[in-house]
């Protein structure tokens, strides 16, 4: 493979998937955080909307969602998405009502009796979400949040398919070029274990620290465990 | 115009639609049973005693699910060929989900074996059971309960990302919409009934699994 | 004496000095009555301890107090103001100032240190500024003598340590009343004492309203102005702790005190 292919294709190919990662990972930690959080209200139409939002977004394909606004929307609105928006759009909406799960259930996680320490010294319920729920359960999201980056980045490559530039469509003009198929989608998988080893890793520092701010050992807790 | 929702395009679509669920379920069938077994085999791999068959194992199977669905699919779509495999789309997409999945299922099997108590083997070694028969009548039975919710979800994934064979053609669901969209220039129906057909599918699915999972999973 | 009216209460609760008045109270769990039609009051500044079998609704009764939980029946005043039948979350949440609450399991926040366990309500809440939050919470750390904990977290101290920061967290909030609910319960033998004696020495030296449920009937016997004794969810009998403990009345006191004294 020549330079010129890595400097004009793949590279910049390589940049368009990192963005895509990181800002569909943003919208979908909104929308996690919003939905998840939503799902514990007191209220039962704010859970149940919410809910119904969670069934949507993960009971759709990605792709049919980034078709659908990419070609359908703009008929609706009458203007249309950048394809990069539409991608992180589908990506973000998806991806976060999987996160929404994560969120929910972290929260469910932190015992009850911390809520009611929360209510006998007159903190409002965002008080209590704020400074003793989501302080104790986001440690607990981190591994499963670090499983949906991971999906997450693996979704980018649908977007080649909408024709936006990122690694995956860079491969497939290599193999135009080159006729060498085997050669750059050998290359162009590397370069996603790469990215995916490089997240995981990041996570996994992430939630050392994270679990040492309420007092857990990470390397404690897994050699204390089955093995 | 495609602003304006229009039934008639609707019902225009429908031929179409249906050959393409009919496809859509093909795939899911075939691609499931194939990662059910590659996934069995894997986690065998991965509980070998010789270090030598699991840690191959663990990298292929690591790679596999750490990388994209949809660059492994076009991997096999363009390379196959090369190597004078000859097969078709629908064949290479099939087997294309089987392999991604299997890495999954894989550690469904693992964890589900894992999860049977230490006390179960030692149990059956006091009792000097032989080995398919602590296998078939202790641990199996024991951590099918576990196994069987956790593949069903993974099926329900697998559907949702049948719509990536449309990217070599495959006249699945979403492919047979963008045929439809191409020849009317209709893209707004045939596309949301593509997308409510997954919801609709994909829904009741996880219901059922998560009555299931609260039946099997104490 | 009947048993619905064990202090009887008097007509117009507004009109009396009295801090909390339950009046004809009822709590069910499913088809289980643990509070039955209760009536009971307390003045400001008394020590009042909660004695009886487990089961028998003493809980309940501090976690109504503090709306962890709704009665199915009954009104519930806390300082002439109606706690129940609610009138709106906002009222709720000023009531719920004056009330403070320390919990069996200590229920402290772990991703805290020990000081902004206790600063962070009076914050919060009251408004106070950080530093006199700060002075504030280390008198009491001083006071249940764990001055030089401060920048600990919870879990790095023992269960008696943890319970005394609970404690002092609670009394931050200058509350009016404070409830007690078997503080003791989930500690190891050797650290009852400490806690125990803290709580002595804010009896004596505060005029804090006590609601107490316990199982330790010396810290009952010392601290107590009233002890009322449940039975089924109701109060079988009532006095002050020389009578109850000394000369009970009713056949199921003698039967409970036989038991753990």
């Amino acid at each position: 493979m020549s330079g010129g292919l890595w400097q004009h294709w793949i590279l910049p190919g390589i940049w368009t998937t990192v963005q895509l990662t990181v800002y569909s990972a943003l919208l979908a930690a909104v929308v996690a955080f919003g939905i998840g959080m939503a799902r514990t209200h007191r209220l039962w139409v704010v859970r149940f909307l919410a809910g119904v939002y969670t069934e949507v977004f993960r009971g759709t394909s990605a792709l049919v969602l980034m078709f659908w606004l990419f070609f359908v929307v703009p008929g609706l609105i009458g203007w249309a998405f950048v394809p990069m928006w539409a991608a992180v759009l589908a990506l973000g909406l998806s991806y976060g009502a999987y996160g929404a799960e994560v969120v929910r259930g972290a929260l469910a996680s932190v015992a009850p009796a911390q809520r009611e320490a929360g209510v006998a010294l007159s903190f409002t319920p965002w008080q209590r979400m704020r400074l003793i729920l989501l302080p104790q359960a986001v440690p607990e999201m981190i591994p499963p949040f670090s499983n949906l980056l991971v999906e997450l980045l693996k979704g980018t490559a649908l977007v080649s398919l909408l024709g936006i530039g990122d690694v995956s469509f860079a491969a497939y003009l290599v193999r135009l070029a080159t006729q060498e198929s085997a050669q750059i989608y050998s290359v162009t998988l590397v370069i996603y274990f790469v990215i995916a080893f490089l997240l995981t890793r990041g996570m996994k520092a992430v939630e050392r620290k994270a679990k040492a701010g309420i007092g857990i050992d990470v390397k404690a807790q897994i050699s204390g465990g089955t093995r | 115009m495609n602003g304006n929702w229009d039934w008639s395009a609707v019902a225009d679509f429908m031929p179409r639609f249906w050959d393409g669920v009919l496809l859509t379920l093909q795939v899911l069938a075939l691609g499931s049973l194939l990662s059910f077994s590659l996934g069995l085999v894997w986690a065998f791999g991965l509980r070998s005693a010789s270090r030598f068959v699991r840690w191959p194992v663990n990298v292929v199977t690591e790679f596999i699910r750490n990388t994209p669905l949809l660059v492994q699919l076009f991997f096999l779509f363009f390379v196959l060929p090369e190597w004078g495999v000859q097969f078709s789309a629908l064949t290479t997409g099939t087997v294309a989900i089987g392999l991604h999945y299997s890495t999954y299922t894989a550690q469904v099997y693992k964890a589900g074996i894992d999860a049977v108590p230490v006390g179960q083997w030692e149990a059956a070694t006091a009792l000097s059971l032989p080995a398919h028969r602590t296998w078939f009548a202790v641990i199996l039975p024991q951590a099918i309960r576990r196994i069987v919710p956790a593949l069903g979800n993974y099926v329900v994934s697998m559907l949702k990302d049948t719509p990536l064979l449309a990217g070599i053609s495959v006249l699945e669901m979403l492919q047979q919409a963008r045929l439809e969209s191409a020849s009317t220039f209709q893209y707004t129906e045939p596309l949301t009934v593509v997308g409510v057909a997954f919801i609709l599918i994909a829904y009741p699915a996880s219901l059922l699994l998560r009555a299931l999972e609260r039946r099997l999973v104490r | 004496m009947s048993a619905e009216n064990a202090i009887p209460a008097p007509e117009n609760p507004a009109a009396t000095d009295e801090l909390i008045r339950f009046d004809n109270v009822t709590k069910r769990f499913g088809k289980n009555t643990v509070l039955d039609n209760l009536c009971f009051s307390v003045k400001p500044g008394k020590h009042v301890t909660l004695i009886g079998p487990s089961g028998s609704g003493k809980t309940t009764i501090l976690r109504l107090l503090m709306t962890l939980m709704k009665p199915e029946e009954g009104t519930i005043h806390v300082n002439g103001q109606q706690l129940y039948p609610t009138q709106g979350e906002k009222q709720l949440r000023e009531i719920r100032k004056n009330i403070g609450m320390v919990f069996q399991q200590f229920n402290l926040f772990p991703n805290m240190t020990v000081l902004r366990n206790i600063t962070e309500a009076p914050v919060r809440v009251l408004g106070l500024s950080k530093d006199e939050a700060e002075q504030r919470a280390r008198d009491l750390l001083d006071l249940v003598g764990l001055g030089d904990r401060c920048d600990a977290k919870p879990t790095q101290l023992s269960g008696g340590q943890q319970q005394r920061v609970a404690i002092a967290r609670a009394l931050a909030m200058r509350p009016q009343v404070l409830l007690l609910d078997e503080v003791t319960s989930a500690l190891d033998p050797e650290l009852v004492a400490g806690v125990l004696d803290v709580l002595r020495d804010i009896a004596r030296t505060t005029d804090i309203t006590m609601l107490c449920v316990t199982h330790e009937m010396n810290f009952a016997r010392d601290i107590s102005d009233d002890v009322l004794m449940f039975d089924s969810g109701r109060v079988i009998e009532s006095g002050p702790p020389e009578k109850i403990f000394g000369d009970p009345e009713h056949e199921r006191t003698r039967e409970f005190l036989g038991a753990v004294l």
